[in-house]
Parts: C-alpha cells; structure tokens; sequence
C-alpha cells in the first residue's frame, strides 16, 4: 500500500514558513521563463496574425525586406496580367503596388523614438487586407497629405494622435484616421496614400514592393513559380505569410537571454528544494522509522518523498503562473530587423505556457527530490526510530 | 565579533551538505545577478573610449533608412571644433549566406583615418585603402573569423542596395572595438549604382577636437539644417549605438525586472536556509547561554554565520559571473558594448556587500527570535 498523500500534504502545511519560502523561490524561477515565453508567443501571433495565406509579396531580388525592395510602375504593369491572380469585384486583378519606408516617432518606452512603418497604399491594398476596419476617423483621400495610423501606433506614440499632424516627406500629414487590424502587425503601421506619399519621397516611379491575391489555395505555389523564373521581372515572390512568420526570430535575443536566465535559477532553485527536503528527511527520522515498522515499503517512503518534493515545486509553479497572468494585458514592443521598425504586441499566456510552466517547476521539484528520497528510503529502521530529530 | 569567527566557521561547517546546497544555490542566484549587472553597467553606465567619445553620428531626422544629401558633409565641416567629418553608410549585404553577419560599411578612405584614429594597420596597407577603388579593410576578429588574408576576394550581394560588389581585402587592422567590421570605398558603391542614384549619406560621423566640443557641436550641427528640407539628428557615437538596443525590446526594464526577481530568490533560500538551521540547533543556544553567552554574543554568532555562507555564495557566484562574462565577450558581437563585458569593480563591490546585507538581513528574523529564547524554553525545545 503507498502511504497517502495527505500525509505529504500535512506536513507541507505543518512547515508552512519552509514550504512558501522554497515555493516562492520556485514561482519566481517559472516566472520568469513563463515571461519570456509570453513575450515569444505574443510577437508570434502578432506576426502569425498578419498576412493571409492567399496573397503573395513580390520584391526585389536579393533584398529581403519591404524597406530594402525597388517595385517599379514598368514591372507593376507586367505583373498584374500573369494568370492566377484573384479579380475583385470590378473584374479588375488583385494586385497592389506599395511604398514602404519608416518614420521615427517617441514612444512611450523610448522618447528618443522607434521607427515606424510608414506605408503608402491604394484603395486596393486596403481592401486587400481582411478584418481590417476604421475605430476612429476615416480612410485617408488620395491625392492629400493625410495618414491613418494603426491603434497600437495611437497608444503608444503620444505624437501621433488622431486630429493632430506629423511631419515627414515634404510637409505636415494630417492623422484622420485610426484603424483596428485585430493583432496584426498593420496595427503598428501608418498608411497614407500611394501617390501623395511617393512624390514626398521623391520616388514616383521606383515603389516598394507589391502584394498579389492567388484565386485559390493551388494558385498560390503556381503564382510564386511563375513569378520567380519570370527573367524580365527578376523578383522574389513569397507567400505574405511566410515573410511575417520569418519575423518572429526578432524575439530570439530575449528568447535566449530569458531561458538562460531561468535556467540559472532553476539551478539555484533546485538546490533550495532539494535544502528543505533533506531538512524534511532528517527532521521526520522517526517518523520513516515508524513507517517502516508498520510495514510501508523502502519504495513506499522513497515515493512519498519523491511526491513531497514535486508537491513543493507544483505549489510554486502555480504560483509562478499566478504571477505571470497579469501580464496577459501588458502591451510591450520589439524592432524587427526585416522591417526595421517597431511591432507592438500583447504578452500572450496560453494555457501551453502555463502548462510548460508547471512541468518545469515539477522538473526542479524532481531534482530537487530525488536523493533526499533515497536518504529516506535508505534508512535503517532502528537507527531512523533511535536518531534525536 | 572576531572572537566568535572560529565558533562561526565551525557552525558554517556542522551541516556540510545543507551549506555547500546554500552556497551553490546563492552563487547561482549571484552569478546572475553579477552577469546581468554588468550587462546594464556596460549597455546604460558604460564609459565610451578615449576616441569613440569623441565621435559623432549625424542622421536623418525621419528615420536611418532615409538617407541626406551628401552636401551636408562640407557644411557640417565648416563648424568649429570639427577635426573631420566624413560619410559613413551601412551597406548592409549578403555575405555568402545571411547567417554570416557582420557589418559592412562604405566610407570615404581620405578622411576615413582621421575619423577613426584609434584603427592600427600597415602604411602601406593604409596606401593601398586610399588608392584602389575595390579595396576594403576588415578588422582582426572578422578576419579570423573568416580566414581572410591579405588580397582575399570577398563578393557581397547587395539587399538594401540593387548590386553585387567585389572586394580585395588590402588592409587588416587592429583595434579594440569595432574590429569586427568591413569597410570600403564610398565612392565604389556610388559608381556601381549609376545615375539616379548617388551622393546621398546614410549617416556622417564626425570627430570633434576635445570632449567639450561634443555637446556644442552635435546642438550645432541639428541647429544648422533645423530649416533645411531634410531635418537632422545628431548624437554621440555610443547613444548611437545604443538605440538599436531598443530593437530587443525594453531592455532596461526587462534587465531590472530580472534582477529583482532573482535578489528575491537569494533572500528567500537565505532566510529559509537559516530559519532551519537555527530550529536545529535551539537546544545548543540553550547550553550556550547557560555557559553564560550574552543574547548579542548569540545574535552575533547566528548572523555571522548567514553572513559568511551568503557571501562565500557571492564569491563564487562571482568567479562564475566572469566566466559568464568571458563567453559573452567571445560570441559575435551584436551590440559593441557586449564586446567590453567584464565584472566592473563596482558589480563585484555591489556583489559582495549584497550577500552580507542579504545574509544578516534574511537571517535577522530566526536569529533575534532565538537569541530571546528563555534558557528553560531553549532546553526544553523538542523541534
């Protein structure tokens, strides 16, 4: 017969100064991986959240950002004829041509400025982006200098405000609009109208880059092969997809500073457990003694012990998740390299996070546990029952 | 105090296993903190070198990918207080494969070492630089790195330029910072661009007389083109460098959140570790008392104890911290400043202080509950 868990759990609760201190020591360690794996998982479903599978992104060979790309009218006009591509309702093909560049704007992490993305786009490229609506204001008119800026942008850049001007390109570009991309990456993007921003720019002919819908899912691979050994285009086409999801290595510093970091702790953490348990082990000497005489097995109070120890751990990772909840509204941002710019994203607590959680802590718990276990199993009965505590 | 250090060490050593688990535990805590200490020392406190203090980096207002009009480089020159100025414009590239990174820059050779007076090379690996149009410098590091000799070949693929360009490496220099780097004539790139479009400046970086020229002139150089078309932004070389730290995210909080958490963890393992200790061992206080120990002599004692194992934990986690630090500074330089990682003398002070203060602190609490314990109490105490 195993000796019950109440037992483990009484004697938690009896040394309950011990047992929060080593728990809290825990909860801190798994709060801090779970933190950091919470900022991965919300850049990546920001990114994951940005682009449809159907569209694809054509940019100048070896460039490989919207930033470094050269889209010109000429290629623009030879593309929107290949076969495959979707048409709208006005039977005229999906295709938009689109200049990006990046302005510098305070934010309210770094007054100094981040740089966000400006694009400049036409009423197609807007519709080519599903879920995508105005919370506030209206769509920008072309021909003027007007932008509409993503809410992440109106949250975090005081300067850039709904009513109020900026300043890029030739001259002052009035905000009339906000909108609402879900979790997309746009959300941290300005939009301004194609012509207007590209005479600012200087860049009349030369754009970007272009964003062409597939008819359906089988086009798409077509679509990209054709694009890609057309000689006379001499593009690169990738699904819109496929360059957001490539994005996400932007969060791989912090990844690796986080984890490294936690795994540290967990050491250190580890070693505190496996502190309280052989301070267990020594204090309930007598106690095993009389398990042993009543006729629990070596593998029995090896297992209780064992058991104590993951219980401890588990306290203290559901702390740590505890901790980590809040942070699930808790806007932060990251530069990505591609874009050269900054994506605002919410922490994102998943109930994977949570689990990863709770089995690192158990891990540390096991460690932690083990050969406290095996004292305590090992011990001779007499010596356990005669040992002063 | 010193009286009772011999009754202090043998007490750290009664219960060897539960203070080598204690310390291993602290240094862990320790060599953390020290490491990422350093790292907030050297990315936000950090003391720029003689020559790099002295430069400053000009860019366009708007944002770095918006280049300026390469005519800003003689007016900015005609400033005082300027030694020289010279055009300095990431390349970007591809370099066999992205994952082979490092930073390639198109510079203007006539004025390039005046600006950067700290590279040492060869004259006539410096002749060769300013006379070939495809010569290019590379620094020591990178050529390790690479194997790169003298005459390589080495082709990048542009990305945020439209061409490919080959390259003769001429020159290797030596410094200490910034020796991971390749840098190549200017005007190479603008001729290989054609019409259209050349003569723009990514960014100009200057070199000022004296540090208090730095200040003046940077306000002085923004002041200049405050009503040009294209607006300026200038700042010193190290702030320069700095704001890409931002890309990572918010870096300082994320560093002072860290630390936090974990000097927590260090104050909870030492005041559970001595809490235990002390209710161990009640009974002896009992005996020491009636062997007419003071209630300070037993506060003493138990303190000094925390103390000494908290800081033997520093110190080790100390040696591990710079050997963390070690293999920071070896791994590719991403930030420059990662390059100069080391345990600064104020860390390893802040270190050390932080386990004592830790040490007694946590242990405050078991140590004056049991120095006030009655002697009958004591003696009869069956924890």
């Amino acid at each position: 017969m195993a000796i019950p868990i109440a037992y483990n759990l009484r004697n938690l609760a009896v040394r309950k100064t011990t047992t929060i201190m080593t728990a809290l020591g825990i909860a801190l360690t798994v709060a801090v991986l779970l933190a950091v794996l919470a900022l991965v998982a919300g850049l990546r479903n920001a990114f994951a959240s940005t682009g449809n599978p159907l569209q694809v992104l054509i940019m100048r060979k070896g460039s490989n950002s919207e930033l470094a790309s050269n889209f010109t009218r000429q290629q623009y006009q030879d593309l929107k004829f290949k076969p495959g591509i979707a048409l709208d309702s006005k039977q005229e093909p999906m295709v938009s041509l689109e200049l990006v560049t990046v302005v510098n704007l305070p934010s309210v992490d770094n007054p100094d400025g981040v740089n966000i993305t400006l694009r400049g786009l036409t009423e197609r490229g807007i519709a080519m982006r599903d879920d995508l609506k105005i919370t506030a204001g209206r769509w920008f008119r072309a021909g003027h200098r007007e932008a509409v800026i993503g809410k992440s942008v109106a949250k975090r850049n005081p300067d850039a405000q709904l009513g109020k001007q900026l300043k890029f390109g030739r001259g002052m570009w009035e905000i009339v609009g906000v909108m609402d991309a879900g979790d997309s990456a746009v959300n941290s993007e300005i939009w301004a109208d194609l012509n207007q921003a590209a005479a600012d720019y200087d860049r009349p002919e030369v754009l970007s880059s272009a964003l062409v819908r597939a008819k359906d899912p089988v086009a798409v691979n077509a679509l990209i092969n054709d694009l890609q050994a057309d000689q006379k285009l001499n593009m690169m086409a990738l699904t819109e997809k496929d360059y957001y999801d490539a994005q996400t290595s932007s969060a791989l510093p912090i990844q690796f500073l986080g984890t490294f970091v936690a795994c540290i702790m967990a050491i250190g953490s580890s070693f505190a457990a496996m502190n309280t348990m052989y301070a267990a082990v020594a204090k309930r000497s007598k106690e095993i003694g009389t398990l042993r005489v009543l006729g629990f097995s070596k593998a029995g109070i090896l297992f209780s012990f064992f058991l104590e120890s993951l219980l401890l751990s588990l306290i203290g990772g559901l702390i740590g998740c505890l901790l980590v909840l809040p942070l699930a509204s808790v806007t932060t941002s990251i530069g990505s390299f591609t874009s050269f710019s900054d994506i605002a994203f919410n922490f994102r607590v998943t109930p994977l996070i949570l689990l990863t959680g709770l089995l690192f802590s158990l891990f540390m718990g096991a460690f932690g546990g083990l050969f406290p276990a095996r004292m305590a199993a090992k011990k001779e009965i007499l010596v356990a029952l005669r040992e002063e505590s | 105090m010193l009286r009772y250090l011999p009754l202090i060490l043998k007490n750290g050593l009664r219960n060897r296993r539960r203070s080598i688990l204690t310390i291993s535990s602290i240094a862990a805590s320790m060599c953390l903190l020290g490491f990422l200490l350093a790292m907030y020392h050297a990315f936000f406190l950090g003391q720029a070198t003689a020559e790099s203090s002295l430069r400053l980096v000009t860019r366009n207002r708007i944002s770095l990918a918006t280049v300026m009009p390469i005519s800003y480089r003689d007016k900015i020159k005609t400033l005082p207080g300027i030694k020289e100025v010279m055009v300095y414009q990431w390349f970007g590239g591809i370099y066999k494969e992205p994952k082979y990174m490092f930073a390639r820059f198109a510079v203007e050779p006539d004025r390039f070492f005046a600006v950067y007076p700290e590279f040492k090379l060869q004259e006539e690996q410096k002749q060769a630089f300013l006379r070939e149009r495809t010569a290019c410098l590379v620094g020591r590091k990178l050529a390790d790195r690479f194997g790169f000799k003298l005459g390589d070949r080495i082709t990048l693929v542009g990305d945020i330029f439209p061409v490919n360009l080959d390259f003769y490496v001429r020159g290797i220099y030596d410094a200490d910072q910034n020796n991971e780097n390749m840098y190549f004539n200017l005007q190479y790139l603008f001729d290989s661009l054609g019409p259209g479009r050349k003569d723009f400046a990514g960014t100009f970086a200057t070199i000022v007389n004296s540090p208090e020229d730095v200040n003046r002139v940077s306000q002085a150089i923004d002041d200049m083109f405050h009503n040009a078309t294209v607006q300026t932004r200038t700042e010193t070389e190290q702030n320069f460098v700095l704001s890409f730290l931002s890309f990572l995210g918010n870096i300082k909080m994320i560093l002072l959140s860290i630390c936090a958490a974990v000097t927590f963890t260090i104050i909870l393992v030492c005041a559970n570790t001595m809490a235990m200790s002390v209710r161990e061992r009640v009974k002896e206080i009992g005996v020491l008392k009636t062997l007419g120990f003071t209630n300070g002599a037993i506060l003493t004692i138990i303190l000094g104890e925390a103390a000494f194992i908290s800081l033997l934990g520093g110190f080790v986690g100390w040696i591990i911290a710079n050997g963390l630090a070690y293999g920071a500074r070896q791994a590719p330089a991403f930030i420059q400043q990662l390059k100069t990682l080391t345990i600064q003398p104020s860390v390893t002070v802040a270190l050390l202080v932080l386990s004592v203060v830790i040490g007694v602190g946590s242990s405050f609490l078991p140590a004056y509950r049991a120095s006030k314990t009655s002697i009958l109490d004591a003696l009869r105490y069956t924890g």
